[in-house]
């Protein structure tokens, strides 16, 4: 007895699924949130409203949204090659050496316009030479790319904490950081972009590298579907029989996309680093590359859907960062669960709801097909 | 009247829009063997997955020697006797032959209780079928053929009465088949009944007692086999007269265009699949490669389109050397002009989540008129794929439709449009046919021969014996790898045949 | 004789280091031979410590904790059994959402119930695990130089989940070789169409081999957290999830190997903590991180040599369809 049929319209496809696998994701969050004793409920509008409802809210979700665009155009990037690069996160830690290495150097003697191009550069050679041994593993070696990533995280954050206590550190300086940078090292802020709107941005750190993030959104979305290299990439992706047919090498593929994934992660540092902190510290990446993965899966992909999902979990976390206050058992980590859980349902789950859905679209054809009356 | 074996009764099932068994009746008598024959997509899989246990059927019954049948999986076929043996081995390649047939029957939870057991059970069906195999060899290193056996044996060890083939004999020489059809003898002799599925006329003919003929999910008609034909089969299969001869002109063949000499090409494993091979391919002629699949003709293909690297030997493209043993570049080849529908469309000619258009360009997106400065022009490119579609008739006529949502023969039709639209001097063609309908056949078949009189210089590949007599000028046979003889069209089957097999050569020698 | 008592030190440690790896990869071995990749073994693994050592905290007995560890490795198992095998999902998203899931849960409930920013209370010796089981004759064999020292002081006095692990090798290796799970198993893992048309459930076993595999992680967690330390605190595995499975990967999927890639392992860690601040001739002193990385950039030197040898199950990570 087979099921009714039908065959899903784009909008179905695109928009109704993966929205009913988030509202899932978030239900079961809500649950956890029940479970630690506290009010879902409250806890979504505290998240909101901590989000949404102030200038300097909105101003903090975008901040957050713009590490999550980089981190996401890069997960996908990679995707689209059909590689899992679950490395961002170290890639961006050492795309932090690339973006200091500008701004220690020039802050005093260049304008911030022109630091800034050099911590772009920086920030995305160092990136994507940390993508590149894994890279170069998979192609070469055949070397899983999933484990390798992993691995070069946890590298990492050995390295940029030896970076950083033996490097960065000023003499007689206790804080395993650099100091603080010059006038060159600071990315201005985004108030006059809020102000359009009425808003005040009052101390938040939403800076102009945000407008980098949707710049490199656009740029993405040309070098997947408009490019040579990204129909080579795309290619690859779906069918590596067809990539060999067609005379595209597998190895400088693997090879370029990492490259250029792990360029992508090294662009988040600079958000951090001269955007707010304005210097190298600790923990600027904080868990900004794993939500790239959320973020991507959620996204499909496709950079519309990264900006989307970006601000989505900037949201999440500039409203996760209110509830503390309320409620102190549900801290950050609140969020990785959310994005564990997101990243369940959109990505190895995502068929879960199709049957129903399927169901749902065959009876209300049936329906509407008798309704009208046939001949 | 000797009873049935099976009766299947009003056997209904779809997959979502596709139809793919429309109340089937079919009854097949013990201790015979029945035929099923049919076109690719006729829905003959469907009714065998049916039969064991694979899928559901929507509606109907199935009978087993007079007893309503309720198969919910292959365990459920098993228990009521029946036996398959698929067209693609489901064996367990590093595992031994015992092991594999032991999978399923081990009698016992620790192994070592039931292997002594399942080792004289073994010998006993050897003797009984005059089957030999070794017990322990790992069936990666058998020949299909005896891997064929390992596959029958398994049905028999879990107590088949009934034992269906599907496509037995896609992979064997004819000499190998000849062999197989003994052992179906044998089966029948002792009782078994067999139902055998093929596309292959010829097969239907020698060996079965009756024939069921599906057409678009239906059975069509059921003839006893004796009292038929091949055209009254090859009539009631596509439902019109066919024409199994393609009309073509004499060739004019020209100047010598793919050359290549002394050819050693080494597959992924290290074994020797092209042995020193040498051969010219004209302009204006079609050169074919006759030969069962796995013999080397895939390996061929992929040295001269530059996919694989050869150990020894050269391919020379319109007099120029292509680097055989050095560096390969498909794509540098196509600028050249040459041309490749390869065997696997869905694997390698095809990316099936791309649009069609997409699809269009494959291979040949770095052309200029494609885009420029890295970047592609779509407006030009789905241009450029419109046009395709309506000179090859590609339906449905829409270019960003997925590739995955065109039939077969669609898909194939996308795939010549897009290399033989390119004016190529040499084009290379693998299964050109395989998994396509007769109308679109036709269709291909013609439009190779147009290629021809044009001056193109074809190397055309192909496992179906007929294609390659149908349309290739001169035929060479291609066995373990070389080529073993050149016949013209004209030859006998049967001589042919013998060279595929590799007999000619060994009486050669004997002399 | 102090030499005589850091080599002993870090045999010890090596051995204790290894407990939870030789298991963990253990774990990955069944799920990875049936044809389902684990990437969420780390989860599972920090998951297991904290439920183990919850339950141990609340109840006060270290085999409830064992118990519950077991469960809570065994519930994330079915998630991911049903996210790969049910619904054909990808199987490295789906461990990878379950390891994030592990790593964020385990804090929020943590701090829910115990208030003590993620970790659990500290346990009392009776609800962990019990260290020091004498091998016979332990005591009569002491004074023999050399021999008596390794049996009791190296093979002598583990807990017995230590000897539990080691035991489980060639008992793995008998299931998956002489009896017909193992076989159908291993065929499953090389070609599942085999097995389903051999009458066996493709899903059963898979699932059984996940299962399987979830209650040796369970078993790998709670040692993490009632045997070597008292409790539970916030991302106590470390990434040993990960180098277990490097370890599997490295043992080209068999159980004899994975005795020695992890006693490697283990080996690693313990020369670490042995030797962190040292000074090496020449070298000098070696910074703390080199020590922290090593393991991990082990592990990708590894992939990376060895991986032309590596014979994984023919059809690890691809969902089975039934062909129409």
């Amino acid at each position: 007895m087979s099921a009714p049929f039908a065959k899903l319209p784009n909008w179905a496809e695109y928009g109704l699924i993966p929205v009913i696998n988030l509202v899932v994701a978030f239900l079961i969050s809500g649950l956890v949130v029940l479970f630690a004793g506290e009010n879902p409920f409250k806890a979504a509008y505290l998240m909101v409203s901590g989000a949404f409802g102030s200038g300097e809210g909105i101003g903090y979700t975008l901040y957050y949204a713009t590490n999550f665009i980089f981190a996401g155009l890069a997960v996908a990037v990679a995707f689209h090659a059909g590689l899992f690069n679950i490395g961002v996160e170290g890639q961006a830690y050492v795309g932090g050496i690339g973006v200091a290495a500008a701004a220690l150097t020039f802050d005093a003697t260049l304008p911030w316009y022109l630091v800034f191009v050099l911590a772009v550069i920086g920030g995305a050679i160092m990136g994507a030479l940390w993508a590149l041994i894994p890279a170069w593993l998979q192609a070469y070696r055949g070397s899983h790319i999933v484990i390798t990533t992993i691995m070069f995280n946890y590298i990492s954050y050995a390295l940029m904490l030896w970076m950083l206590i033996n490097v960065y550190k000023p003499l007689g300086s206790m804080a395993p950081q650099s100091r603080t940078f010059g006038p060159g090292g600071e990315v201005p802020k985004l108030d006059w972009l809020l102000a359009i709107f009425g808003l005040d941005n009052r101390n938040s750190p939403f800076n102009l590298t945000f407008l980098l993030a949707l710049l490199a959104a656009f740029l993405v979305w040309v070098l997947i579907w408009r490019s040579r290299l990204g129909y080579e990439i795309r290619t690859l992706g779906f069918s590596a029989g067809a990539a060999r047919y067609a005379g595209i090498y597998e190895k400088r593929i693997t090879i370029i996309t990492m490259l250029i994934s792990g360029g992508l992660a090294g662009l988040l540092a600079i958000n951090s680093i001269m955007g707010d902190q304005h210097r190298i510290q600790q923990e600027f990446v904080s868990g900004a590359g794993f939500v790239g993965i959320a973020v991507a899966l959620m996204g499909r992909s496709h950079p519309i859907g990264i900006v989307l999902a970006s601000i989505l979990f900037g949201m999440l976390y500039q409203g996760g960062a209110e509830i503390a206050f309320d409620m102190p058992n549900i801290s950050r980590d609140m969020i990785v669960v959310i994005q564990g859980l997101v990243i369940l349902f959109a990505g190895a789950l995502e068929h879960l709801f199709r049957p129903w859905v399927v169901e749902a679209f065959a009876r209300a054809r049936l329906r509407s097909a008798t309704g009208t009356g046939g001949a | 009247m000797s009873e049935l074996a099976i009766e299947l009764k009003g056997i209904d099932k779809s997959f979502g829009p596709v139809h793919a068994n429309k109340n089937i009746d079919l009854k097949v008598r013990k201790g015979t063997i029945h035929g099923i024959i049919g076109e690719n997509g006729a829905g003959k899989s469907t009714l065998m997955s049916i039969l064991y246990g694979f899928y559901q059927a929507d509606k109907g019954d199935i009978h087993i020697g007079g007893t309503k049948a309720n198969i919910k999986d292959p365990s459920g076929a098993i228990a009521s006797g029946i036996g398959m043996v698929h067209q693609h081995f489901m064996l367990v390649e590093n595992f031994t032959v015992l092991e594999n047939v032991m999978l399923g029957a081990e009698d016992s939870p620790i192994l070592n209780k039931g292997i002594a057991k399942a080792r004289n059970e073994l010998k006993r069906l050897e003797d009984e079928y005059e089957m030999e195999v070794d017990p322990d060899a790992l069936i990666e290193e058998l020949p299909v053929g005896i891997q064929q056996r390992v596959e029958i044996l398994k049905a028999l060890f879990r107590g088949a009465e009934i034992l269906i083939l599907d496509e037995p004999t896609g992979v064997l020489t004819p000499a190998e088949a000849d062999h197989l059809f003994r052992i179906l003898g044998q089966l029948k002799a002792q009782g078994k009944t067999v139902i055998f599925i093929t596309h292959k006329l010829r097969e239907i003919m020698a060996i079965t007692d009756e024939v069921s003929v599906m057409r678009r999910g239906e059975i069509v008609a059921t003839r006893e086999t004796a009292k038929t034909s091949v055209e009254e089969l090859a009539e009631l299969m596509v439902g019109r007269r066919v024409l199994l001869r393609v009309e073509k002109g004499e060739a004019k063949p020209e100047g010598v265009k793919l050359a290549v000499r002394n050819l050693t090409v080494k597959d992924s494993r290290g074994v020797t699949m092209v042995d020193n091979v040498s051969f010219d391919v004209r302009a204006g002629e079609i050169v074919g490669i006759a030969g069962v699949a796995g013999n080397g003709q895939s390996e061929l293909l992929e040295a001269i389109s530059g996919m694989r690297r050869a150990v020894s030997g050269s391919v020379e493209l319109n007099g120029e050397d292509t680097d055989a043993t050095g560096h390969r570049d498909p794509a540098g080849l196509r600028k050249r002009g040459l041309a490749h529908v390869p065997e696997d469309r869905h694997h390698m000619g095809l990316v099936l989540k791309f649009e069609e258009s997409e699809n269009s360009i494959l291979g040949y997106h770095d052309d200029p008129k494609y885009g420029r400065a890295g970047l592609l022009n779509v407006d030009a490119i789905r241009a450029d794929a419109q046009a395709k579609i309506e000179q090859y008739d590609i339906r449905p006529p829409n270019p960003r439709l997925k590739t995955a949502n065109f039939s077969g023969g669609n898909q194939q039709k996308i795939v010549l449009a897009r290399e033989m639209e390119r004016d190529p001097i040499v084009l290379i063609i693998g299964q050109p046919t395989r998994g396509v309908d007769v109308g679109a056949i036709e269709f291909i078949h013609r439009r190779i021969i147009e290629m021809r009189d044009a001056g193109k210089a074809i190397l055309l590949v192909s496992v179906e014996l007929d294609e390659i007599r149908s349309l290739a000028d001169r035929i060479l046979v291609m066995f373990a790898g070389r080529v073993v003889g050149e016949r013209s069209p004209e030859t006998p089957e049967g001589e042919i045949g013998l060279l595929m097999a590799g007999v000619e050569q060994k009486l050669e020698a004997a002399e | 004789m102090g030499n005589v008592d850091l080599y002993v030190s870090i045999i010890q440690g090596t051995i204790r280091n290894s407990v939870p790896l030789i298991l963990t990869a253990l774990a990955g071995l069944y799920a990875e031979r049936s044809g389902v990749v684990d990437i969420g073994l780390e989860g599972k693994l920090l998951a297991a410590a904290f439920a183990g050592a919850s339950a141990a905290a609340f109840t006060g007995s270290a085999t409830l904790g064992l118990v519950a560890a077991v469960l809570c490795a065994v519930a994330f198992s079915a998630v991911h059994g049903y996210a790969s095998i049910s619904q054909r999902g990808d199987q490295i998203v789906s461990g990878t959402a379950l390891n994030f899931i592990a790593i964020g849960g385990t804090v929020i409930i943590g701090q829910a119930w115990f208030n003590m920013a993620g970790r659990t209370p500290s346990l009392p010796p009776e609800a962990k695990f019990a260290s020091d089981w004498g091998l016979p004759f332990n005591q009569a064999l002491a004074g023999i130089p050399v021999l008596g020292d390794i049996y009791s002081r190296i093979l002598s006095g583990h807990y017995w989940l230590t000897y539990f692990a080691y035991a489980l090798i060639p008992i793995t290796w008998w299931i998956l070789y002489r009896t017909r799970f193992g076989l159908r198993l291993r065929a499953v893992g090389e070609n599942p169409g085999a097995v389903d048309t051999a009458g066996i459930s493709v899903v059963r076993l898979r699932y059984q081999a996940v299962l399987l595999g979830g209650v040796f992680v369970g078993l790998a967690g709670a040692f993490l957290s009632m045997a070597v330390s008292s409790g539970f605190t916030k991302g106590m595995s470390a990434g040993k999830g990960y180098i277990a499975l490097a370890a599997l990967v490295f043992a080209n999927w068999k159980p004899k190997n994975i005795l020695f890639t992890c006693l490697l392992f283990g080996f690693l860690d313990a020369l670490s903590i042995a030797y962190q601040g040292a000074s090496i001739p020449l070298i000098g002193q070696i910074p703390v991180q080199v020590w922290t990385a090593l393991p991990y950039v082990l592990t990708v030197v590894l992939l990376a040599g060895f991986i032309g040898k590596a014979n994984p199950p023919k059809a690890a990570g691809t969902p089975y369809v039934k062909e129409r």
